[in-house]
């Protein structure tokens, strides 16, 4: 039982992780119809410039505004010198220009900081570990990643239903054209959403920093989940986006951590764990699939 | 005797004398990996190498060695291969660090009578049935290096073992070998992703199990988060963990760095091996380089000893390639890792030792011999081959 809950924990510290992630990409996605491949290359700009800070520094503290500033100030950058130009363009056009973006990225960093993986290590509060319940120890890290992916759910919903700005993105997704005409700066509003969606990567990417390897190449390995995310929790939804992400967490960490066992019942030990291995590292796949024939436009669409 | 005949023998004359022209060094062909995240292997193998000639020189014989990058290709290591023996005309190979490559180029270069010795790969097939007059290994052959873990763990007194690698062919290979030479039970076996960033989830299982001892496989960057997150979950404390080399070379260690401490690691060659071959290496290597040795530097280094121990027994020649293989066979130099030989497949027979992650003089981990765990050790293959 214990064990269960812990894999829980571990599927929801996932799962909010792919949230930080997904609200960005859902809400450029949706509000400004733009495919932006290179979200993952902020997570990893974040993820450096935090890592680099707080090694420079000694803090690990100062890495946060460091990583939060180099996302944002990146994520602005995207927006104005390249992805301005392309609202009106299809989709390919988009992909085509943002996969290049990940290219010079990867390169840049590379030529930066070389291709050996960078390490920041753990503030001492958050080290160690807690027992919540007699026999269920868990990192206090992660479920610091927890609480805060949590507050930023909070922080988002209040920011997009409860003020005025989130008024307009809500109404720039429905009618770029109308709110333009109502005298509002659109322009300036989908810079500051793309920002605000590359600050939350960069947040993404600086917590992982104690747990993964920093290295070149992190945000593609997670940028292909966080699309599925956004497909299975509808385009545009922040809402969807968190339960999305968390059903895919939950999902994803089961599957890897019970599959295998289960198979094992029914079949030799070794084909079960390798079998087990390979659906469990399809699940997500299939559950997008399901979820596009039962709910095309994904779980959470909101009403329109 | 016609004027065909005359010109056909003297330029026959000329070409036999055409190796023995001191002037002409001997080319030898290094096909390795030196891009992408795994380029440093690589550049540790072929440094290695370098840092055995001795002005410009094998065995008191010029040679030039002829560097190409694989890119960790197969198809590319082949092409590599193609031209170096039709445009160059090389004999001599080495170089390559990886299975698959190995696996796609080697067949090729002793096919075309050109002798090839392995500072690292060596996968089963070639080594068995498939084993090749003109094929060397001066590494170990794979299985061996988790053999050894299974034996560490067996003397270490552990009785129930946890084991996890990648799901791909060389992480079902560890954990094969690994289990060859664990006599205890396998309390749970767990195939990872290969592009796997959290272990969370398999962790949980671990700490679930109970077990006496984690053995693990995982290369390169997979091998540092899977320490760290063993580290923080606090199981380091709890479940000791051996590993074989590839798991924990030099770079791995500053890289993971105190949470590797108290780690069992099994290798054949360790930096603080005592033995002057060994000196005289890390001696120039401190000198040359300013980064961790790896035991791909010294396996580079080996490589180029045994080449230099052929082309001093022939002076140079290469005509006679069963006067050359010969000399090769013998393994007439000082190995750095102490005693060495080849066995009937032309694979290493070796001791194996047990090294344990400790804090060094300078504060930073360090890997510390402890003590032998496999004696003269062959591989399971080497019956199968019958040159």
């Amino acid at each position: 039982m214990t064990l269960f809950l812990e894999q829980m924990l571990n599927g929801v510290q996932f799962g909010v992780m792919l949230f930080l992630l997904a609200a960005g990409l859902t809400l450029i996605f949706g509000i400004m119809g733009v495919i932006n491949l290179a979200h993952g290359s902020i997570y990893m700009i974040g993820a450096y410039a935090g890592t680099w800070a707080a090694a420079e520094t000694g803090s690990f503290w100062l890495g946060i505004p460091a990583a939060l500033a180099a996302a944002a100030v990146t994520g602005a950058a995207i927006e104005f010198l390249v992805v301005r130009r392309l609202y009106q363009r299809d989709h390919l056009d988009q992909v085509l220009a943002t996969f290049g973006l990940i290219l010079i990225f990867n390169q840049t960093i590379t030529i930066l900081f070389g291709r050996q993986p960078l390490f920041v290590s753990m503030p001492e509060m958050l080290g160690g570990s807690v027992e919540l319940l007699p026999g269920l120890v868990y990192p206090v890290y992660r479920l610091a990643i927890i609480a805060v992916g949590l507050l930023v759910a909070l922080g988002l919903y209040l920011l997009i239903n409860k003020t005025r700005i989130g008024m307009l993105v809500r109404a720039g997704s429905t009618n770029r054209e109308m709110v333009r005409a109502l005298g509002v700066d659109i322009r300036l509003l989908y810079t500051l959403v793309f920002g605000l969606g590359a600050l939350l990567a960069g947040l993404a990417g600086f917590m992982a920093g104690p747990i993964l390897a920093v290295q070149v190449g992190m945000g593609e390995q997670i940028l292909i989940t966080t699309f599925v995310v956004v497909v299975i929790g509808g385009v545009g939804s922040i809402r969807g986006a968190f339960f999305a992400s968390l059903i895919l967490g939950v999902v994803d960490t089961g599957l890897r951590a019970y599959l295998p066992g289960l198979l094992r019942q029914v079949m030799v030990g070794p084909e079960a764990d390798a079998l087990g291995a390979g659906i469990s590292s399809m699940g997500i796949y299939l559950l997008m699939a399901i979820v596009l024939l039962i709910r095309p436009k994904g779980l959470f669409i909101r009403n329109s | 005797m016609n004027v065909r005949t005359t010109l056909l023998a003297a330029s026959i004359a000329a070409f036999a004398t055409f190796p023995a022209m001191a002037a002409d060094p001997v080319k030898i062909g290094m096909i390795t990996t030196l891009s992408g995240p795994a380029g440093y292997l690589g550049q540790d193998i072929r440094d290695g190498f370098m840092l055995a000639l001795e002005e410009g020189k094998l065995g008191g014989v010029p040679v030039e060695l002829v560097v190409e990058d694989d890119g960790l290709k197969p198809g590319q290591g082949k092409q590599i291969a193609e031209r170096f023996m039709g445009e160059q005309g090389i004999k001599l190979f080495t170089g390559i660090v990886f299975s698959n490559v190995a696996g796609a180029t080697v067949p090729d270069i002793v096919d075309n009578d050109a002798f090839y010795v392995s500072p690292n790969a060596a996968p089963s097939n070639m080594a068995g049935k498939e084993c090749n007059p003109n094929y060397f290994v001066v590494s170990w052959q794979n299985d061996s290096l988790h053999e050894s873990a299974g034996q560490n763990a067996t003397n270490l007194g552990y009785k129930k073992a946890f084991v996890l690698a990648p799901n791909y062919q060389a992480g079902k290979d560890a954990i094969a070998g690994f289990k060859r030479y664990f006599k205890g039970e396998i309390a749970g076996e767990i195939y990872t992703r290969l592009d796997q960033t959290d272990f969370a989830a398999e962790l949980a299982q671990v700490r679930a199990a109970k077990p006496d001892v984690v053995f693990q496989f995982h290369p390169g960057g997979l091998g540092i988060t899977f320490l760290r997150q063993y580290e923080q979950s606090g199981l380091m404390k709890e479940i000791p963990m051996v590993v074989a080399e590839p798991s924990m070379d030099g770079v791995t260690l500053a890289a993971v760095g105190d949470a590797a401490i108290g780690l069992n690691v099994t290798s054949h060659w360790n930096a603080d091996f005592d033995n002057a071959a060994n000196k005289k290496f890390m001696d120039a290597w401190n000198k040359a380089y300013d980064r961790p040795v790896t035991y791909y530097a010294s396996q580079g280094y080996d490589a180029a000893l045994a080449y230099a121990s052929a082309l001093k027994a022939t002076g140079g020649s290469l005509d006679d390639a069963d006067a050359f293989r010969d000399a090769l066979r013998k393994a007439d130099f000082e190995s750095v890792r102490g005693k060495f030989a080849f066995g009937p497949n032309q694979h290493p027979v070796q001791n194996w030792y047990a090294l344990k992650v400790e804090k060094g003089d300078d504060g930073k981990p360090m890997l510390k011999t402890v003590g032998e765990v496999l004696k003269d050790h062959g591989d399971a293959y080497a019956a199968e081959c019958k040159l």
